[in-house]
């Protein structure tokens, strides 16, 4: 009994600072992501994604070309050299013969082991969950990518011209998905969710802070059960994947 | 057998002196940098002087703040850098996009330092941007202004 009416008054109180924020008008009048400027990612948020494979066609590839375009990068018909930052990987059930496709890109671990393994700190882990290469300390000797389970990154073979302003890329360095971090920063969401529900008309795909329990995605989380690449190595993805 | 030794001495030491004086007058002659006038407004986020001295500073702050720790829109950055002060350069892309690369370059091969921003950052903005935004108002004086000088 005791325990649970202590549990009771945490509720009350949360729900009276819940109130307070309201009344602020402060925490409701701007969105969970939107930052100002000069203020650095904070902890407290943690971003995911929740891939639906259920609504995702196996012939789309909106979410792959908006994240070329976004980020500016493109494959030279070398495919084992070319940057591949998300791709659609179509599964096959062999005894049933029932196939479906989901998109995988970085997971933005918990416990990254490519951060683990850099050997200059240029494979780091934001505040709020998102896994970056920092171009600006990166070596280029590609041991993250060994590290990646998920072969999530890509290694830059060949000189760059015409990069996007907010995406700098060059060979020699390491790049892979960045949660679209320049449009999150300022209250954006990644480019692939945006094409998912836009360009295909799907909504599989969607982004939101899984650390906050009214958010969306954390709603259809508490909802279905959902799946993580290679849960058992302990990683800890920030993207969750239902109907796999 | 002395003086032939003194002589000797004499000699070298005016050799060497009028060499020293020789590569005076030839650094005398290169060139003081003269970097173009920024497009965007009058005054640089800091004084000339300072930015001059302490640009790379800023810079190296701006990068590792923005990249890390994801702060964003604070008072120097590289973008801010390329928006006000490329400029339109024949030998870039036969003028269709304004480029940083030739101001940078100005002090910096005075200097001889060798930076590699560009190997990742790209340079250059797109002239066909040219829209509503006061940011694009400026360029498009700056690029009348430059017509008339030619």
């Amino acid at each position: 009994m005791t325990i649970d009416a202590t549990k009771r008054e945490l509720l009350v109180s949360g729900a009276a600072v819940a109130g307070m924020a309201i009344a602020s008008g402060v925490t409701l009048v701007a969105p969970a992501s939107a930052r100002n400027a000069g203020e650095p990612a904070s902890n407290k948020v943690r971003w995911g994604l929740l891939i639906d494979s259920n609504k995702c066609d196996t012939g789309c590839d909106e979410c792959v070309i908006a994240c070329k375009t976004e980020n500016g990068w493109q494959g030279q018909d070398r495919p084992t050299t070319d940057p591949q930052w998300i791709r659609k990987v179509n599964l096959k059930d062999n005894k049933t013969g029932a196939t479906h496709s989901l998109p995988v890109m970085c997971q933005h671990c918990e416990n990254p082991p490519c951060v683990d393994v850099c050997p200059t700190g240029a494979s780091m882990q934001r505040a709020d969950g998102i896994v970056l290469v920092n171009r600006h300390t990166c070596i280029g000797c590609r041991y993250c990518m060994l590290a990646c389970p998920y072969k999530a990154r890509s290694f830059v073979h060949e000189d760059v011209t015409g990069q996007k302003p907010h995406m700098p890329r060059g060979k020699g360095t390491v790049e892979s998905c960045t949660l679209c971090a320049h449009r999150i920063d300022v209250g954006g969401t990644p480019a692939c969710v945006e094409a998912c529900s836009t360009k295909a008309g799907k909504e599989a795909i969607m982004f939101g802070d899984l650390n906050d329990p009214e958010s969306d995605i954390a709603k259809e989380l508490s909802k279905h059960v959902t799946t993580r690449l290679r849960a058992d190595l302990g990683l800890k993805p920030g993207v969750h994947y239902r109907g796999i | 057998m002395h003086h032939y030794k003194i002589i000797l001495g004499v000699l070298l030491i005016v050799l060497v002196g009028f060499a020293i004086s020789s590569v005076q007058a030839k650094h005398g002659n290169i060139p003081l940098p003269h970097p173009a006038k920024a497009t965007g407004g009058d005054q640089c986020v800091e004084p000339n002087d300072i930015m001059r001295r302490n640009h790379m500073t800023y810079l190296m702050h701006q990068r590792d703040e923005t990249v890390i720790e994801g702060i964003r829109g604070k008072k120097y950055s590289l973008q801010q850098c390329i928006n006000c002060h490329a400029t339109v350069d024949p030998e870039v892309q036969e003028s269709k996009v304004r480029t940083i690369k030739p101001f940078c370059a100005e002090c910096h091969s005075y200097a001889a330092v060798k930076i590699d921003c560009f190997a990742c950052h790209n340079p250059a903005l797109p002239l066909e941007k040219i829209s509503d935004t006061p940011l694009s108002k400026m360029i498009a004086a700056h690029l009348i202004e430059a017509g008339d000088s030619k």
